[in-house]
């Protein structure tokens, strides 16, 4: 029997694998000429063997929640999300375009603000940025990067064209699903990589022990990288343990770091031990309490001081989060007009700004067709979903906006694109975005090979956060 | 190494020592209990005294029956030291420590976690009781097995070893405590005719639950009798569950590390005091229970020794 292709309806939306005339789109023939090939039972096994992969290599992420934080297995759709190579190549040239101009960007903002003086960007906007860093100004990282590790989400609308949603600089995470999703296909699926070429996503965690080594301030063949985690309940720790796992790096919490003389150590079984690069994924304002959060217990005494000393490297650099606020996202057109002076390859999701009293008038009087996201709110905290949110609703965040306009943005309502998922016996589509992680060194600029395919796992849900139910596939970039 | 990763490693090895060790226990114990003769008060709650949390079982359980006692040993979540929760803590362990650690390992030990959480009914019941056991006892040997080889024996397997051993160590001598003590008063309510033969499987029984059965008759000639087993289980420096062998695995792992001098002062006095026991006299006098206390105190020690010089100094909040 198998899957009954005839059955799934792409409806009104861009489906990644199934064209409107219900025919495979052509990255993805191989792939269901394939599962038709599979008999109903053997679809139910090769599900309960990917349940079981992620079960045993213990693929999970914590979910925080009133009854305490509970580690969940990590929820996974077996049916590849495919997209042709060549499509792929111009997405990776938008995605290596925009995170140079965004380098550009952050280094201009701490240094000359040049493009605040030629007015491309209101300055207020900038300095009353929430991660607008002052003690950052006059820094001079390596190679002028300040953002290492971007992880960039993509969507695809009606019109089957990829749209920027959103840039995350400060610690995007997901990578490690990306590899492991890749993983729980290869031991599901072995024999659909024989018959065609799908880009291998592998490479990543060289890549970025590469990336990070370059940065080191002591020109070593192998310098010391940790990872500086917030610690185990932290709802991204396994993919901290992951990444320090894959890059052979030391993982540390801020209590094994130690700052004398400006210089980093960490608490080994022999004493203390230099440390010249740290990948961190605390936030900044966790980083050093002598400089930021005074109660913060993750961070470590004295870090911003070695770092402005410039006797260890932080990737990303504190205040790289200034160019990742929504508010300045509705200006990177401009920006990479302004440093590269080129078109942007890749579109953002049109957006009205709230602190333009022309277009803060247009987003009131049509809020509940609107998606309304506050600046600086990650994983889909804080929104309002218009259409489908209450009048009362409406009125409250009428309220919100009123009282902070360069708080918030607001977009029309996107229609993700869809993708079959399994679900009991048949297939069904369900809406998805993809996150590819982009690394910036001083010389080259690396896309991973597709990324992280997030899945509203509901049906008729936009919303792909993992902390709010979401899912995730495996990506194929296929090679025609 | 980290300092952090020392203290998870040691912690690691130790709790998947102790469920190991927790496996054979409830195993051999049931075994032995089979071979008695009815009305022996030889019970249940033998095990508890062994485990040494008796107190907290005595405030939430009226009676010692097996059940009571196989699930709270087993499977209950408020006894810190059940087989569950130890399992729980390597495995919390081995997961914040997945960056060093083969992903084998990982894998092994969060399988048998999820094994022993969906099917502990069966290790209450007795008809599965030896299957689950068992299943426990070979997935702990195949990881011990997968860490020699195929983690560099490097200062990681040094912290795998002190964990290992120190544990090891400690369950050996409550083994034996509890072979002499426990065991042989309840022998005194036999009549003498009858004391023998349930004498002799009492102590086979204390050493199979070390796996230490074969090894001692290849060892020791004699039959098998209740000197010669407490000196082969202390002082047997061959054996790789006698509490000498533990000790001296310890040293040639402390031996390794650096700024090692006051773990392996403790240590050495521990050991010099180990071989130099008359084991008849203490057996004679009956003071070998004040002999193990004092033995578990100087594992303490040990414990308290590596932890000062290699583990993160605990922080005041």
């Amino acid at each position: 029997m198998g899957i009954n292709w005839k059955e799934y309806k792409t409806e009104l939306f861009y489906d990644e694998l199934i064209s409107a005339g219900g025919r495979p789109r052509k990255p993805a023939r191989a792939l269901i000429s394939y599962l038709r090939g599979l008999k109903d039972s053997e679809i139910t096994d090769r599900k309960l063997a990917a349940e079981l992969a992620i079960k045993t290599m213990g693929i999970t992420f914590t979910v925080y929640s009133d009854a305490g934080n509970i580690d969940r297995d990590w929820p996974f759709d077996i049916i590849p999300r495919t997209i042709g190579a060549a499509e792929w190549s111009i997405t990776e040239s938008g995605l290596k375009q925009r995170l140079i101009a965004l380098n550009h960007f952050i280094d201009d903002i701490y240094n000359d603000q040049k493009i605040l003086k030629d007015k491309v960007i209101p300055k207020e906007l900038i300095l009353k940025s929430k991660n607008f860093r002052k003690q950052c100004v006059g820094m001079k990282p390596v190679g002028n990067v300040w953002a290492h590790i971007c992880g960039t989400d993509l969507i695809r609308d009606k019109d089957g064209k990829f749209y920027v949603l959103e840039d995350n600089l400060r610690v995007p995470s997901g990578v490690s699903y990306m590899l492991e999703n890749r993983e729980v296909t290869k031991r599901v699926f072995p024999e659909i990589f024989a018959d065609q070429t799908i880009l291998p996503v592998t490479d990543y965690p060289t890549q970025l022990f590469d990336t990070l080594a370059a940065i080191s301030p002591r020109p070593l063949d192998y310098p010391e990288v940790v990872v500086l985690t917030p610690g185990i309940y932290n709802s991204a720790y396994f993919e901290h343990a992951y990444l320090a796992q894959r890059m052979g790096a030391e993982l540390v919490e801020g209590s094994d770091l130690v700052v004398e003389d400006d210089k980093v150590y960490m608490r080994t079984i022999h004493g203390l031990s230099p440390v010249d690069v740290i990948y961190r994924r605390i936030d900044d304002l966790f980083l050093d309490p002598e400089t930021f959060d005074k109660d913060s217990l993750l961070g470590v005494p004295g870090l911003m001081r070695a770092w402005l000393k410039g006797n260890v490297a932080l990737a990303n650099a504190p205040g790289a989060g200034v160019a990742d606020d929504k508010v300045i996202y509705t200006y990177i057109p401009d920006i990479i007009k302004y440093y590269l002076n080129e078109n942007p390859i890749l579109p953002n999701v049109p957006s009205y700004q709230c602190i333009e009293p022309e277009q803060l008038k247009y987003v009131l009087a049509n809020l509940s067709e609107l998606v309304v996201k506050p600046a600086n709110e990650s994983g889909g905290y804080g929104m309002l979903m218009g259409p489908q949110a209450s009048k009362k609703q409406c009125q409250d965040f009428a309220k919100l906006i009123k009282a902070n306009p360069r708080n918030y943005i607001a977009q029309p309502l996107i229609s993700l694109s869809t993708t079959p998922v399994l679900c009991e016996d048949r297939v069904e589509p369900r809406h998805v975005d993809l996150r590819p992680f982009i690394l910036q060194g001083s010389q080259q600029t690396y896309v991973t090979a597709g990324g992280l395919t997030r899945v509203a796992m509901q049906k008729g849900s936009f919303i792909v956060n993992s902390s709010q139910g979401g899912g995730s596939k495996d990506t194929w970039i296929v090679a025609e | 190494m980290l300092a952090r990763v020392a203290e998870r490693v040691y912690w690691l090895s130790r709790y998947m020592e102790r469920t190991e060790n927790s496996a054979r226990l409830v195993n051999v114990y049931s075994n032995l209990l089979l071979d008695l003769p009815r009305g022996t008060k030889v019970g249940w709650r033998t095990l508890i005294d062994i485990t040494g949390i008796h107190e907290l079982f005595d405030e939430n359980h009226e009676s010692a029956d097996e059940r009571q006692v196989i699930k709270y040993l087993l499977a209950d979540k408020n006894n810190p030291s059940s087989l569950i929760n130890s399992l729980a803590l390597a495995r919390e362990n081995a997961r914040t420590t997945r960056e060093i650690m083969p992903s084998e390992a990982w894998e092994l030990i969060n399988d048998l976690y999820h094994y022993t959480k969906e099917n502990t009914n069966k290790g209450i019941g007795r008809t599965g009781r030896h299957a689950f056991l068992n299943k426990i006892i070979n997935a702990s040997q195949q990881l011990t097995g997968l860490l020699a080889g195929s983690v560099s024996h490097d200062r990681v397997y040094d912290f795998v070893v002190l964990g290992r051993n120190i544990e090891r160590a400690d369950m050996t001598s409550r083994i034996i405590d509890t072979g002499a003590a426990n065991l042989s008063l309840s022998i005194e309510q036999l009549k003498d005719e009858e004391t023998l033969p349930y004498e002799n499987s009492l102590w086979m029984s204390v050493l199979r639950s070390l796996s230490a059965y074969q090894m001692y008759r290849q060892h020791v000639h004699d039959r098998v009798n209740g000197d010669d087993v407490v000196d082969f289980l202390l002082r047997n420096a061959d054996f790789p569950r006698a509490v000498l062998h533990c000790l001296q695995s310890l040293t040639n792992a402390i031996e390794r590390l650096p700024n090692n001098e006051e773990s392996l002062r403790v240590i050495a006095g521990l050991q010099r005091r180990v071989s130099e026991l008359n084991i008849e006299k203490i057996l004679r006098k009956a003071n070998l229970h004040e002999f193990i206390d004092s033995l578990q105190a100087d594992i303490a020690d040990v414990h308290n020794a590596v932890s000062k010089t290699w583990f993160l100094p605990v922080t005041e909040a």
